[in-house]
C-alpha cells in the first residue's frame, strides 16, 4: 500500500485529471498500474519517457501520467513515435493503443514499425471491442460474437495481433491478460529494454461492451473468463489445433536479436562520413 | 552566393537545409519525388534523418513527432497524397506542431494526371482538413523562389507553429533554372522556448502574441499533446469557455499578425488593367504583360507569394487602382473568388482557366487581355 502511494504521488499527474474517464471494472487500469510499476523497477527519469497513444478508451493512459505525453490520431500513434525516436534516440518511446486503433485503421503502421524493427515498446489493449465508440466488432472480435455493428453476428474472424506483428519482425512479441499479471509484469520488463520493436498485446476485459457481448456482466466473471481461457505457450506447443481452438496463447511468442533501425542508419552516417 | 542550375524540386531541398531542417519523412509521388530522393542523399551528410514511411499519413505523423522531439522537419507530396495527409495536418494545426509540407501539385481529381501541372489544391490547402483551423500557404512560381520560399515557410512554421504549405507545380518543380543561393541575407527563426520554470510553464497558453513557446521533449518540461481540445496546460476538454478561447487564439495568432504575411511582386501597378497570378502561371503572364503592353495595352502584373491567409488589404489596394483584372489560374476558379469577394464589385473581374493538364502560355494570356479590352 506505502509502495502503491508513492507510485501514485510520483508518476499520476496530480493536476486535474481525476477521476478518469474509465467505466469502473475496465482493464485499462490494471494495466496502467502495471506499466507505472515496471518504469518504477526500470528506474527511467521522467523527463527519458515519452508516451504516445492513438485514439480509443486505452489510448487516454498517457493523459494521466507524467512524463512527456502525446495523444495522437486513431491509429498513427507508431508514426509519431517513430518520428521521436529517430530524432531523439535517448528516449525511452512507449507506445499504447486499442484493438482497433493497432490493427485496423492503423495495421499498416504496425506490420511497418514491426519490419523497421524500431526501438519502441509498443502495448496493445486487446478488448475485443471499440470500446470508445460503442461496442462496435473491432478486428479482434470474435466470429459469431453480436456487437452494435454485428446485430446478426460477426461474419469476420478475430486477427491475431501477436502473430501478425512476429510475422512482420518484430524482436518480441509476448500476449499476458490482466488477470495474468505476473506474467504481464514480465512481459512489460521484457519490451521496456528489448532493443528493437517489442509488443505486448493486453488481453483485457471492456466490462461495459465485451462483456455484455459474450454474457459476462461483472468484472470479476471476465477476469474468470481470461483465467479459464488461455493457455501458457510453453503447454500450448504440446496441444493440437483441436484443443487449442478457442483458447488464447499467453507468454513470451517471440524474443529474437536483429538490428534496429537506428542501428542501420549510425552505419549509414559512418559510410556517409567516409565519402 | 553560388548560383547553381536547380529544378524546382531541387531549389525545396536546397532552401530546407539551408533554413535548418534535418529530418524528412516520405512517400514516393509524382512530382515531388526528386525532394524524397535528393533528402536521402543530402540528410544524412548534415548528421539529419530520413525515413520513406509506409504512406503520406505516416510521413506526416513521423514529421511531428521529430518536431515535437526538436528538429525541423518536412514531407513533400503531390495529388493524391496531399489528401492522405490531411487528418494530420489538422492534428499539426490543433497541436499546434511546427512543420512545412511541400505539395507540388498535379491534375486531379483522384490520381488525375500524375506527371502535369494544374493548380486545382489551392482551397485543399486551406480547407482540406476538417474543422476551422489556422493555416500558411505559400506559392512559388520558379526555382529561385521554392528556395526563398522554403526557408520562410520553416521561418513562418516556427515562428507561428503551425503546419506551413509550401505550393509548387509540375512547372515549376521540374524546369531547370539558375538560381543564386542568398542565404545569407535570409534571417533563420528558430522556435520560442520557454523563458519560466517547468512548474509554472503553461504549454498552451497565450503568452501574449498567441503562440505559447515549445520546449522539445525530453528537456525537463514534461506536458500533454493532443489533437483533441485543450485546456492551457494541454489537457482534453470540454469546457466551453476554454475551448472558445482555444480556437480563437489558434486562428487569431496568425491573422493578427497579417501585415507580415504580405508577400507579391508587382509590375506597372498603376495600370488600367490588372493581372494577377501566381505558381507557373505567373511566369507565363510576365511575358504576357510584356507582350501586351508592347502592342499599347496598359497592362500590368500582380504575383502573389502568400494565398493563405489571403492577402485582402493588399489585393483591394491593386483593385483600387484599376479598372479590369485578369485571373488566369490552372483550375475552375478558386484565387479568382477570393479576388471577387475583395473586389467588392469595384472592378470587372474577368477568368481565364485551363485544367487539361497543359500550362497557360504567355498568347492565351495576350489573347484574353486583348478581348478584354474594349
Ligand atoms: C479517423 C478516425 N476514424 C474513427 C474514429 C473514431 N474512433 C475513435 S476510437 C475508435 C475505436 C476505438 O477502439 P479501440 O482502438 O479498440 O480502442 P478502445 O476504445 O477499445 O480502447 C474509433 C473508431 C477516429 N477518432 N478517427
Ligand atoms: S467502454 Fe469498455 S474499454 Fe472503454 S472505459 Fe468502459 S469498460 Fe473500458
Ligand atoms: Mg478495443
Amino acid at each position: 500500500m506505502k509502495h502503491k502511494e508513492h507510485l501514485i504521488r510520483k508518476y499520476l499527474r496530480p493536476s486535474k485529471k481525476m477521476p478518469t474517464i474509465w467505466c469502473a471494472g475496465c482493464g485499462i487500469g490494471i494495466f496502467m498500474h502495471a506499466l507505472v510499476r515496471a518504469i518504477d523497477r526500470a528506474g527511467y527519469g521522467k523527463d527519458d519517457v515519452v508516451m504516445v497513444s492513438g485514439s480509443g478508451c486505452s489510448s487516454r493512459i498517457p493523459i494521466y501520467l507524467d512524463f512527456n505525453t502525446l495523444h495522437t490520431t486513431h491509429g498513427r500513434a507508431l508514426t509519431f513515435a517513430t518520428g521521436i525516436k529517430l530524432a531523439k534516440p535517448r528516449l525511452k518511446v512507449i507506445t499504447i493503443m486499442g484493438d482497433g486503433d493497432a490493427i485496423a485503421i492503423g495495421g499498416n503502421h504496425l506490420i511497418h514499425a514491426a519490419k523497421r524493427n524500431i526501438e519502441i515498446a509498443a502495448f496493445v489493449i486487446n478488448n475485443q471491442v471499440y470500446g470508445m465508440t460503442g461496442g462496435q466488432c473491432s478486428p479482434t472480435t470474435a466470429h459469431g460474437t453480436r456487437t452494435t455493428s454485428s446485430p446478426y453476428g460477426n461474419l469476420e474472424s478475430a486477427f491475431d495481433i501477436s502473430r501478425v506483428v512476429e510475422a512482420a519482425g518484430a524482436a518480441m512479441v509476448g500476449r499476458a491478460t490482466v488477470y495474468h499479471t505476473p506474467l504481464l509484469d514480465r512481459l512489460i520488463d521484457m519490451a521496456l529494454h528489448k532493443k528493437g520493436f517489442a509488443l505486448v498485446e493486453v488481453i483485457a476485459q471492456c466490462v461495459t461492451y465485451s462483456g455484455r457481448w459474450l454474457g459476462l456482466t461483472s468484472p470479476a466473471d471476465m477476469m474468470q473468463w481470461q483465467r479459464d481461457n488461455c493457455v501458457r505457450v510453453e503447454r500450448a506447443q504440446g496441444l493440437s489445433e483441436e484443443e487449442l481452438a478457442g483458447k488464447i496463447v499467453i507468454g513470451v511468442l517471440t524474443n529474437r536479436e536483429r538490428p534496429t533501425y537506428n542501428d542501420e542508419y549510425r552505419k549509414l552516417f559512418a559510410e556517409v562520413s567516409k565519402i | 552566393m553560388e548560383t547553381l542550375l536547380l529544378e524546382g524540386n531541387e531549389a525545396c531541398v536546397r532552401g530546407a537545409l539551408a533554413a535548418g531542417c534535418r529530418f524528412y519523412a516520405g512517400y514516393p509521388i509524382t512530382p515531388s519525388t526528386e525532394i524524397m530522393e535528393m533528402m536521402a542523399r543530402e540528410l544524412p551528410k548534415v548528421g539529419g534523418m530520413f525515413i520513406q514511411m509506409e504512406d503520406e499519413s505516416a510521413s506526416l505523423g513521423a514529421v511531428m513527432g521529430a518536431s515535437l522531439a526538436g528538429l525541423k522537419a518536412m514531407p513533400a507530396t503531390s495529388g493524391p497524397g496531399f489528401s492522405v495527409m490531411q487528418e494530420h495536418i489538422g492534428f499539426a494545426s490543433m497541436a499546434e506542431v511546427p512543420c512545412v509540407i511541400a505539395h507540388v501539385m498535379r491534375g486531379g481529381p483522384s490520381t488525375g494526371l500524375p506527371t502535369q501541372p494544374s493548380q486545382a489544391d489551392v482551397m485543399q490547402a486551406a480547407w482540406g482538413t476538417h474543422g476551422d483551423h489556422p493555416i500558411i500557404v505559400l506559392a512559388a512560381s520558379s526555382a529561385y523562389e521554392t528556395y526563398e520560399l522554403t526557408i520562410k515557410a520553416f521561418n513562418l512554421a516556427e515562428r507561428y507553429r503551425t503546419p506551413v504549405i509550401l505550393l509548387s507545380d509540375a512547372v515549376v518543380a521540374h524546369t531547370r533554372e539558375a538560381v543564386t543561393l542568398v542565404q545569407a541575407d535570409m534571417e533563420i527563426e528558430e522556435r520560442p522556448q520557454p523563458t519560466v520554470s517547468p512548474e509554472e510553464f503553461l504549454a498552451y497558453g497565450d503568452p501574449g502574441n498567441g503562440v505559447p513557446p515549445m520546449p522539445p521533449f525530453g528537456e525537463g518540461y514534461r506536458y500533454h499533446v493532443t489533437g483533441l481540445c485543450h485546456d492551457v496546460r494541454g489537457f482534453p476538454t470540454t469546457r466551453s469557455d476554454e475551448v472558445d478561447f482555444l480556437l480563437r487564439r489558434l486562428l487569431s495568432k496568425i491573422s493578427r499578425d497579417s501585415d507580415r504575411l504580405q508577400w507579391f511582386d508587382c509590375w506597372h501597378e498603376n495600370s488600367e488593367t490588372m493581372v494577377i497570378a501566381y505558381g507557373c502561371v505567373a511566369r507565363a503572364a510576365l511575358r504576357a504583360v510584356r507582350e501586351a503592353r508592347d502592342k499599347g495595352l496598359d497592362v500590368g502584373l500582380m504575383k502573389l507569394k502568400v494565398l493563405w491567409p489571403f492577402m485582402s488589404t493588399t489585393v483591394s489596394n491593386v483593385l483600387e487602382n484599376c479598372r479590369r483584372v485578369l485571373v488566369p489560374e490552372m483550375n475552375f476558379g478558386q484565387v479568382s473568388r477570393e479576388v471577387e469577394r475583395v473586389n467588392q464589385g469595384r472592378c470587372e473581374i474577368f477568368t481565364l482557366n485551363k485544367v487539361d493538364g497543359t500550362a497557360i502560355t504567355p498568347p492565351e494570356i495576350v489573347r484574353k487581355l486583348e478581348e478584354m479590352h474594349p
